[in-house]
């Protein structure tokens, strides 16, 4: 089975008001009148699973994610108990569930799934099934918010979701349960006297559900830290969920965004958003985070490496990340010439070559390998780590990756994919690989009709996989 | 009524771990001991109490985190399940514990004088969170004294480990002058670790303790500076270095416990008694104890 999609996103608010006491507040009742609104358009979509990434479930050993088929209890909130409690019954994707961790261990994440009787679920994540999917029609799955990850993890965690969705040929309804502004008024109000904790908080507000209502996700996404700095309470998590939501949306600019209510909850922005994956406007980009496929953070803590006595302070995700002799010998700037072609979008050589060189009406391409420019990180896994010790690792991530870095290189020279003429590929292990490596060359490059050459060798420079030699049509030069 | 007492300060983290290696009857999952240097150290301030009379138990939890003022369980009894929603896979523990109702409000009313937000928390079906639960078990597993437990009012996250701590030492005059005022003996307990890095990762065994170390110098290095003020009656150095400890060692005494415990027995200029420390997937932990009653000209 394939073509799974994302079929719309929704960013609701967490506090259990528009539950308990609707009737309290004017605004509590037209976020329930949004939610309500939500609901019926989620059932029209025939969507067949509900994700719900909560930021109100902070998690520390990686991500969380929940896989108990029927979880059944009575929420009570930390703060607003007084508002009563709800009573929950859940009917979540246990399957989906198991293969997100999986995916998750893919692309380099630490996660598993949680299925204990009695287990807390969350009140963000309560909030939104109970009046999301009120007849529980709809299976779903609900992940935490780990409170040491940072973008990369975030983004990345996005991705092995929507690879299972892919998979499964699941049509999906992406959710983030969370609070804009998320400061709260710090004394007990009455319900008519809510409002948005200031008027700084309400104009970020604002600015965030203009960049919404225009589809311009990842422009959110990429706002997040400063979001966070301005209109956020330190609390354990940051404003993460943007980055997450981002990622299921292909980082995508160009969405079709609906606000349906944006209100005070004690203080806190709640809003209810619909994103349709509709394309609208022009989507460009205005930020340059780098994409990342693979987490190569934080890892083997407690494995008594030489990382063990570092101060964790200095192992933030990006220092890792960036950390560029990581994948073998030391990375080169691309060399200069006149028929040059070099690409920043592109992984560093690891000698004094240039990415590509054009002589006449083709271009000639150095090898190029699986590395993800920027962070050195090899989607899929290494297949050695430093000790030359052999790691499990995915060929078709890499070969993917390889085919992606053609496609930056052949675009940096004004060309596209389809421009490739003939190929020579190397591979390091034929028995293990070369099954995967034809599965994506077929999806791929198989689709443009280059002739092709495949080799086995020893070895490689750097610890990957696969390695391709491209020839390809020139465009004409600028 | 005969004044009330405060016969003992204790700081008694909570990392369910510690219940998890006692394999108590009430906790499901099973383990092969591990953190002995803490369970060790939970003994020896058991035995230190063990002919210590006392009425009741008052504690603050960092992990029942409200935003909306300091909360107080207001009903006499809570009976459920805890997991805990980061390391369930350690702790699903059947409690079942009283609460000195009373005493509770007393603290609650000379709080709301005060001007502090308080509410009492009179929801049955509310669930009692890990950390006082755990803290709870491992001071007295018999539960045969009844508790009140406090809130950790998350007011550093509003505004500033300064503020937080002027907010705390003041919920701890009035904590201390209820308790006096009440007639009753109390144990006050401040349930917080100190340096709190945790790993991101857990080994497959989780207590294997070939695993366990502190997360770093620097945090071992704040963890023995706050102990050398805990032995040489240095409260006040405490309170004074709170906003660098808790920002650079990343310490869960930024749920204000410490602090609010230090106001409650009214800055102790006395040694506290270290009864053990140890580390907790990374993160440092102290069990300390201020035996006020040997010090009554500062207990009352």
């Amino acid at each position: 089975m394939s073509d799974g999609e994302l079929i719309g996103s929704y960013i609701v608010p967490v506090h259990p008001h528009t539950v308990l006491a609707p009737e309290q507040n004017e605004g509590w009742g037209r976020l329930r009148e949004a939610y309500d609104d939500a609901a019926q358009r989620i059932k029209e979509s025939e969507a067949d699973l509900l994700i719900i990434y909560s930021t109100t479930w902070p998690s520390i050993i990686g991500h969380q994610i929940i896989a108990d088929p029927n979880p059944e209890w009575v929420m009570v909130d930390h703060d607003f108990h007084e508002l009563g409690s709800i009573p929950y019954s859940f009917n979540i994707d246990e399957k989906f569930a198991h293969d997100w961790n999986k995916a998750n261990e893919k692309r380099g994440l630490k996660s598993r799934t949680v299925a204990y009787h009695g287990f807390p679920i969350d009140v963000g994540s309560v909030v939104a099934l109970k009046l999301l999917n009120p007849d529980n029609a709809i299976p779903a799955v609900i992940v935490s918010s780990n409170v040491y990850a940072n973008r990369a993890e975030t983004t990345v965690l996005a991705k092995a979701c929507m690879d299972v969705v892919k998979a499964t040929g699941r049509k999906a309804i992406a959710i983030t349960a969370m609070s804009l502004s998320n400061r709260m008024f710090t004394k007990p109000i009455e319900p008519k006297d809510d409002r948005i904790h200031s008027l700084k908080d309400d104009e970020w507000n604002r600015k965030i559900l203009e960049l919404l209502g225009e589809g311009r996700l990842e422009d959110v996404g990429q706002l997040s830290r400063t979001i966070h700095r301005q209109i956020r309470v330190n609390k354990v998590v940051a404003f993460k969920p943007m980055w997450w939501l981002s990622g299921m949306n292909s980082n995508r600019n160009n969405l079709t965004g609906k606000v349906l209510a944006y209100e005070a909850l004690h203080g806190a922005g709640g809003a209810v958003v619909h994103l349709d994956p509709t394309p609208s406007g022009t989507g460009d980009i205005e930020y340059d985070e780098d994409d990342v496929e693979y987490f190569a953070g934080e890892r083997n803590v407690l494995d008594g490496d030489k990382k063990e006595n570092q101060d964790f302070e200095s192992l933030d995700v990006e220092s890792i990340s960036e950390e560029p002799q990581k994948n073998g010998p030391a990375l080169w700037d691309p060399t200069e010439s006149k028929d040059s072609v070099n690409s920043a979008a592109a992984p560093k050589p690891v000698g004094a070559y240039p990415h590509a060189r054009r002589v006449g009406d083709l271009l000639y391409l150095s090898g190029v390998g699986p590395r993800q420019p920027g962070t050195n990180a090899i989607p899929g896994g290494p297949i050695h780590d430093a000790d030359g010790k052999p790691l499990n690792y995915d060929i078709k991530a890499q070969t993917q990756a390889v085919v992606d870095n053609i496609t930056r290189i052949l675009e940096e020279a004004g060309g596209t994919i389809d421009d490739v003429l003939d190929v020579t590929s190397f591979l390091v292990d034929m028995d293990r690989d070369f099954q995967g490596y034809n599965e994506v060359w077929a999806q791929t490059l198989g689709q443009v009709g280059p002739t092709r050459t495949t080799l086995a060798i020893r070895a490689l420079p750097t610890p990957i996989a696969v390695e391709m030699k491209v020839i390809a049509k020139a465009s004409k030069a600028e | 009524m005969s004044k009330g007492e405060i016969v003992a300060g204790c700081l008694a983290p909570h990392p369910p771990h510690l219940v998890y290696a006692e394999n108590p009857p009430q906790n499901e999952p099973i383990a092969e001991g591990g953190w002995e240097q803490l369970r060790w150290g939970y003994e020896r301030l058991r035995e230190s109490l063990a002919g210590v009379d006392y009425d009741a138990i008052v504690l603050l939890s960092p992990h029942w985190q409200t935003y909306v003022g300091t909360h107080f369980l207001g009903l006499p009894n809570f009976k459920n399940l805890s997991v805990d929603p980061v390391f369930p896979n350690l702790f699903r523990y059947h409690y079942d514990l009283d609460i000195d109702v009373e005493l509770a409000q007393q603290i609650h009313d000379r709080a709301a004088d005060a001007g502090l937000a308080v509410t009492m928390m009179k929801n049955p079906d509310f669930r009692v969170d890990y950390g006082a639960i755990t803290t709870g078990h491992m001071f007295n597993p018999s539960w045969d004294k009844p508790l009140v437990v406090i809130s950790s009012n998350r007011s550093r996250d509003y505004y500033s480990v300064e503020v937080m701590q002027e907010m705390m030492i003041e919920l701890g005059r009035v904590t201390r002058e209820a308790i006096l005022a009440s007639g009753k003996k109390v144990v006050v307990i401040a349930s917080n670790s100190l340096s709190h890095r945790h790993f991101t990762t857990e080994s497959a065994i989780p207590e294997d303790m070939s695993k366990e170390h502190i997360a770093s110098h620097a945090m071992h290095l704040w963890d023995m500076r706050m102990i050398e003020y805990f032995r040489t009656g240095q409260a006040q150095r405490i309170l004074d270095e709170m906003p660098e400890f808790t920002e650079q060692a990343i310490a869960e005494s930024d749920g204000g416990g410490l602090s609010w415990l230090l106001s409650t027995l009214d800055v102790p200029t006395y040694p506290g008694i270290l009864h053990g420390y140890g580390t907790i997937i990374g993160t440092g932990n102290a069990i300390v104890e201020w035996p006020t009653r040997n010090h009554k000209e500062a207990s009352e």
